[in-house]
């Protein structure tokens, strides 16, 4: 019989690589628009498995998820493995902390090789070096006309969250900027 | 590029990440409804507009999404120090605004680099 509806992503099928740097459309991932104030965070903890990072620019990962500081009460986080996060946010009511799904309006395009901290400065005005932005480090910022968070995976890797609908100037715009990195 | 000191993310910042949002230090009157027009007018419409030191709302719109408070220099532009919202108005010492002055008339960082002469060529 007929196979039930499949969900697409809206970068599916697309690759780009070239000297120095690749360009890969991130696998679906849980996300989640956390925002809590001090007497939230130990429900956020809880559900979590550890503490949301304090510290500008910093992230912390636990097993699947990674929990990017974003603002002062703002996180991010990306759960890889779907290990229920929503529901278990649900769970807890939302009177000390707000949990929003987000898993379908981010997309991610994961950035490697030599030439990463080039293609990205070519639309990005942070100080890409890894003094100043290290190995799990992010932040939220702009590329071009888009805003971006930036996630630092390695030395060479990032990975590029932008919002669905501006997905396609995205991966166009670091295609350019590989091209001619 | 002008660089922005965010209070909240705790580093130098690049302007494209930042929008400003207008005079500083706008209490919203408690009792709105019974106000008087020209009251209203006053408190919504009606701004310093100084030349020298301004405080202005700045938003980290592309970055921690925090608004801030920030006291600059109107002719030169120039940032004297940004700190967070709700925090009282600093209070600004000579020394820091003489830090951000723009150039007085007549010396040489002050004059525009292209003139045109009087027979209409460049100098
Ligand atoms: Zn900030």
């Amino acid at each position: 019989m007929s196979k039930v509806a499949q969900r697409t992503g809206p970068l599916d099928g697309r690759n780009f690589g070239t000297t120095g740097v690749t360009l890969t459309p991130a696998a679906a991932a849980t996300r989640i628009s956390l925002r809590a104030r001090e007497d939230g965070l130990a429900t956020a903890k809880k559900i979590l498995g550890f503490a949301p990072p304090g510290k500008p620019k910093s992230s912390a990962t636990k097993g699947s998820i990674n929990c990017l500081w974003i603002g002062p009460d703002e996180w991010l986080v990306i759960d890889a493995d779907d290990s229920g996060l929503p529901a278990k946010f649900a769970k807890e009511g939302n009177t000390k902390l707000s949990a929003v799904e987000i898993s379908h309006r981010n997309t991610a395009i994961l950035l490697e090789g030599a030439k990463a901290v080039d293609v990205l400065n070519s639309g990005c005005p942070q100080d890409l070096s890894s003094a100043s932005f290290p190995v799990g480090a992010c932040s939220r910022t702009i590329l071009g006309k888009s805003e971006i968070v930036l996630y630092r995976t390695g030395e060479h890797a990032f990975r590029v969250e932008c919002w669905r609908s501006f997905s396609d100037y995205v991966w166009s715009f670091l295609m350019d900027a590989a091209k001619s990195a | 590029m002008l660089l922005i000191h965010c209070p909240y993310c705790e580093e130098e910042r690049p302007e494209l990440e930042f929008r400003g949002a207008g005079e500083a230090h706008i209490a919203r009157p408690a009792n709105m409804a019974e106000i008087s027009d020209a009251d209203f007018e006053k408190f919504f419409f009606i701004r310093d507009n100084e030349k020298g030191v301004v405080y202005e709302r700045w938003r980290h719109i592309h970055g921690c999404g925090r608004f801030f408070n920030a006291a600059r220099h109107s002719v030169s532009d120039k940032f004297i120090m940004t700190y967070k919202a709700g925090e009282k108005k600093p209070k600004i010492t000579k020394t820091q605004i003489d830090a951000v002055k723009p150039p007085a008339k007549g010396t040489p960082a002050n004059e525009p680099v292209w003139t045109v002469g009087g027979k209409g060529e460049a100098k």
